[in-house]
């Protein structure tokens, strides 16, 4: 018999891949250009993360599903109009900064301060997820700050597959160097798992699944708190975008042969 | 005065790694500018053997954690040896190189010394005193120099961003850290690590070359009809001659995700760009590869870029390549693997 999971989570906001982005410098420090006005979607990895979660409290009857977010009130609200289509879950919005220039340490404390307050959340079932690195700051640092937070000390990074055993214990295969994988065997929860790609693909928007989260996302929203986050003692410069644009040579109407001889060429040089 | 503390773990054959040596070598490069003073820290199986390795690189001091039960990379058991390291060291600067082992765990030791942490630097520096570090935000596509006043703080350098500490071999007078292992922090155990076969093993993070293979590859060619095994065997036959190591565009991997006509080879781990990784070669060569700016941070880090494509004003390779060459890749490659077979 498998144990239930109490699985939380962890997902931001982040800008449209397909976005320009443009940094610029305010009295609070840099920012994207236009932020608040880019179509944004739920951080990929950590959307691996809500679609394995799912998965997982799908399989074993009684566990649970909390998405716990900060971001910008406004801006949660639009991503999760997709997002509340893919899979059941009950959403803890906290309201503040989310970009790639927020300090990771405190927003792991609001994080973990809102894990706290979920009424029902069991810690000795909990599954802390989240993407291992988010599409912004890109640090891989947030998910194990929070953990640490919460006292919880078996953490994994890189995770492409969970595999729960009938002890109660559970496989973990996290990403390491050189293409391969770790195979961890944890004795249960409480554990933190930073999602790489996982293994499913992303669901497909199902309206009713949409229409049930919508339910209590909204309430959520309205209940999110404002969470404020301060420089401190981090202090930025030159933060710009490369202007590498390179003169590239194009080469047309060429035979294959000549191409693939100039190609070898390069390659064989030192 | 800062002390700063070079931090690393020992391979499974108990020497150090080569993104270890590179911390190291910016280590002891800042170490001058801000007037500091180095400790060297080593965990792991054999650390006594690998502070001996690095033993003239100019530490004061040489501490190491050892043991069976730190001989696994597991989150509990580095975290405690990092954070006893640490405030052993009495470090104000901790540098590590970003491994999958350190990566894993000095955040939350950043979190249990009250410090802060950086991860995937890709410079340290000082001016005038002042450490600065530069990293790169919304993956690959902004980059940004930042300091803190925070002590201690914790820099995770990316493999490859510095050069590697060079130096003889001696005798390094050590330190033992003891640190206390109650059973809470043995839950988890490593069982082993799962390698691809030899055969089919196409990430080489060591290879001169990276040959991104995009979704043209499965799309219907000028015959009208899609030539998938052809294309299978030209990339293997490819990486196989060359040894390149493989990456994948984001649209390619999917449709192996989806079980679409597609590469078997190509997986997740091979993808890279936006949501991949954006892996450090001398070269690199794109082929049927489609998308734009988004896509192309895969390859930011490569210094001399070729693509083939068809369409000459791809955003993947137009001003992001140094030669495109408008051409059927199928041809091309075909054609380089004749030449490459017969040196």
């Amino acid at each position: 018999m498998n144990q239930l999971f109490h699985i939380v989570v962890c997902a931001s906001v982040v800008p449209d891949p397909l976005q320009t982005l443009e940094p610029v410098t305010g009295a609070n420090g840099p920012s994207l250009k236009n932020e608040m006005m880019l179509p944004a979607i739920l951080d990929p990895w950590a959307a691996h993360a809500l679609y394995e979660g799912a998965n997982l409290a799908r399989q074993i009857a009684g566990s649970k599903l909390w998405l716990v977010s900060l971001a910008p009130k406004a801006k949660l609200q639009q991503v999760m109009m997709t997002a509340a289509q893919k899979v059941p879950l009950q959403l803890v919005a906290v309201d503040g900064p989310c970009g790639g220039f927020v300090d990771a340490h405190q927003t792991a404390a609001l994080l973990a301060a809102a894990i706290r307050k979920i009424p029902e959340l069991d810690f000795s079932r909990l599954l802390l997820f989240g993407g291992w690195e988010s599409a912004s700051r890109s640090a891989g640092v947030t998910l194990q700050l929070i953990g640490e937070e919460l006292g919880i000390v078996d953490q994994f990074q890189g995770v492409d597959a969970i595999k729960p055993q009938d002890d109660g214990s559970f496989e973990v295969l996290e990403r390491i160097e050189g293409a391969r994988h770790q195979v961890s065997v944890c004795t249960g929860p409480p554990a933190v798992l930073g999602w790489a790609t996982g293994s499913l693909g992303e669901p497909r928007n199902d309206p009713q699944v949409g229409m049930a989260n919508m339910r209590s996302i909204m309430p959520a929203l309205q209940r999110a708190t404002a969470g404020t986050i301060a420089p401190d003692g981090l202090q930025y410069s030159n933060v710009a975008a490369p202007k590498q644009q390179r003169q590239t040579q194009i080469v047309k109407d060429k035979p294959a042969d000549e191409i693939a001889r100039e190609i070898v060429q390069w390659i064989t040089q030192e | 005065m800062d002390t700063i503390l070079f931090l690393a773990h020992t391979e499974a054959d108990g020497t150090l790694g080569k993104a270890a040596l590179e911390a190291l070598g910016a280590a002891v490069e800042l170490k001058q500018p801000i007037n500091g003073t180095l400790v060297a820290a080593i965990f792991g199986a054999q650390a006594k053997a690998a502070a001996d390795f690095i033993a003239s690189c100019g530490a004061q001091r040489f501490l190491t954690v050892e043991g069976d039960e730190f001989s696994q990379p597991r989150y509990a058991t580095d975290a405690a040896a990092c954070e006893a390291l640490i405030r052993a060291a009495g470090a104000t600067i901790v540098i590590a190189a970003a491994t999958s082992r350190t990566s894993r765990v000095l955040a939350g030791v950043a979190h249990r010394v009250q410090g802060c942490v950086d991860t995937h630097v890709t410079s340290i520096a000082a001016v005038s005193g002042t450490i600065t570090v530069t990293r790169w935000f919304y993956r690959q596509r902004i980059e940004g120099s930042l300091t803190r006043s925070h002590r201690p703080w914790i820099l995770l350098l990316d493999p490859g961003a510095h050069a590697a500490w060079q130096g003889a071999a001696g005798s390094a007078t050590t330190e033992t850290v003891e640190v206390p292992l109650p059973d809470a922090l043995r839950r988890t155990t490593v069982r082993s690590v799962v390698t691809p076969p030899a055969d089919q093993q196409t990430i080489r993070p060591d290879a001169n070359l990276l040959f991104v293979a995009g979704a043209g590859w499965t799309k219907k060619q000028k015959d009208g009809q899609t030539h998938v095994p052809e294309a299978e065997t030209i990339i293997l036959d490819f990486l196989r001659n060359s040894k390149a190591s493989l990456g994948g565009s984001k649209s390619l991997v999917d449709l192996s995700g989806e079980n679409q006509a597609a590469l078997p080879f190509m997986g997740h781990l091979n993808q890279v760009g936006q949501t991949g990784a954006s892996p450090r070669h001398p070269k690199g060569l794109s082929t049927c590869c489609h998308g734009e700016e988004p896509h192309t941070v895969g390859w930011r880090f490569i210094a001399e870029r070729r693509a083939i494509n068809l369409d000459p004003n791809c955003g993947w390779a137009r001003g992001k390549a140094d030669v495109l060459y408008v051409a059927d890749a199928f041809e091309v490659m075909t054609k380089v693997n004749e030449l490459l077979a017969a040196k």
